[in-house]
């Protein structure tokens, strides 16, 4: 049985379905066979995030109403060979399922996969209940933000409620060059307030508007960005390995690593 | 008290708005988790002064009652200067009948205008 994973955090706009994108497509790199499952009945994305929503039959919806198989649903991405996405509905609204059929879906993709990687909807109502339903972990995305961490906060208690005792933290859009100088909460500071435990930090970067715009995960890129690096860095923890958590003025490039990169990608 | 102030002190400039998110967020984590209505608190607080008051004369300047988050556990901080321990005798063991009375009224204090205050 797979690992049945919930990407979740309350507010929107932090950054749950990009990180949805990459962890998936980092996980798969490192040989394991992924699900990517958008349960953003509604308002899907994350088929754009990973450049699909040209491939898109099927969705989950079909899949629950027995209109097709599961395996019909699963679209390939072909960069990728082991991961695949099981795409939202667009049309219906959230209330077209319910979390008993979540969990059963979850389960039955559990079986054939490595990781179920749900993209969850922000708020906390009936969309939020189906997210987490089939989940078993749940990795917390948040921005060092005073309104992001408050409903995190409210997120971690749901959570617990439902049963997912394992609740691991990702600080996300992070800016050390505010954090040094004081502007902005620091990793530390969210992690003493919120009192989960670290899985990943990751640099606020503009990167992360390019990858979006052509639709290709940033952690396929050849020289990946600092915050393609991180969530990496997020993939390998998730596999076990001990990664240590890089000090805050590496996660800011220098001014050479930024040409190097544009050079060696531009040019060569 | 002294480690927190030489932190403050110490660590991080004062007064930036880091520590000023942080501040906030342990004060707004805390009424969130407990899920206590102002009106509860109030009342709670009302509750436990009245208590204290039958032992001790206490300083309504300088008194803190408010709720603070410190890692998983969420605490009631109560900081209740005494200005002099009452005598022995005056000491009511059973004050039937103070009802609900404000018990610092009397002592001409701020009432109910006393509200969480940060530091």
């Amino acid at each position: 049985m797979g690992r049945v994973i919930v990407i979740t955090s309350g507010k929107g706009g932090v950054g749950k379905t990009t990180l949805t994108a990459n962890l998936g497509t980092a996980l798969a790199h490192l040989n394991r066979s992924v699900v990517v499952v958008d349960a953003d009945f509604g308002l899907r994305n994350l088929d754009l995030l990973l450049g699909l929503e040209n491939r898109v039959v099927y969705t989950a919806l079909e899949v629950i109403a027995g209109e097709c198989r599961l395996e019909q649903a699963l679209v390939k991405d072909k960069r990728t060979p082991n991961l695949v996405l099981l795409p939202a509905a667009q049309t219906r609204n959230k209330t077209a399922i319910n979390p008993e059929q979540m969990r059963q879906l979850m389960e039955k993709l559990a079986s054939s996969h490595d990781y179920v990687l749900i993209d969850c909807p922000a708020g906390i109502e009936q969309g939020f209940r189906n997210a987490i339903a089939g989940a078993t972990e749940a990795l917390l995305v948040t921005t060092p933000e005073v309104a992001a961490v408050r409903d995190a906060d409210r997120v971690v208690g749901l959570l617990e409620a439902a049963g997912i005792s394992s609740i691991q933290l990702i600080v996300n859009r992070l800016r050390p060059d505010m954090v040094t100088a004081g502007q902005m909460m620091a990793v530390e500071d969210v992690v003493e307030v919120l009192a989960i435990p670290l899985v990943g930090m990751i640099p606020e970067d503009r990167e992360v508007i390019v990858s979006t715009n052509k639709g290709e995960p940033m952690v396929l890129a050849a020289h990946p960005s600092l915050a393609a690096q991180a969530i990496q860095r997020i993939a390998r923890r998730l596999e076990g390995e001990m990664v240590e958590f890089p000090k805050l003025a590496s996660l800011s490039e220098s001014f050479w690593e930024k040409a190097k990169r544009f050079l060696t990608q531009k040019v060569f | 008290m002294l480690l927190d102030f030489l932190d403050q002190l110490f660590s991080r400039p004062p007064g930036s708005s880091r520590e000023q998110a942080k501040q906030r967020l342990k004060l707004i984590l805390a009424h969130d988790r407990t899920n206590l209505s102002p009106a509860a608190l109030e009342s709670m607080r009302l509750e436990i002064l009245g208590v204290v008051s039958r032992y001790v004369e206490l300083d309504p300047e300088g008194m803190q009652f408010h709720l603070t988050v410190e890692g998983s556990t969420t605490a009631l901080i109560a900081n209740l200067p005494i200005r002099r321990v009452k005598p022995l005798a005056a000491v009511d063991p059973d004050p039937a009948g103070q009802g609900q009375q404000d018990p610092i009224a009397p002592e001409g204090s701020q009432g109910s205008s006393l509200r969480p205050e940060l530091p």
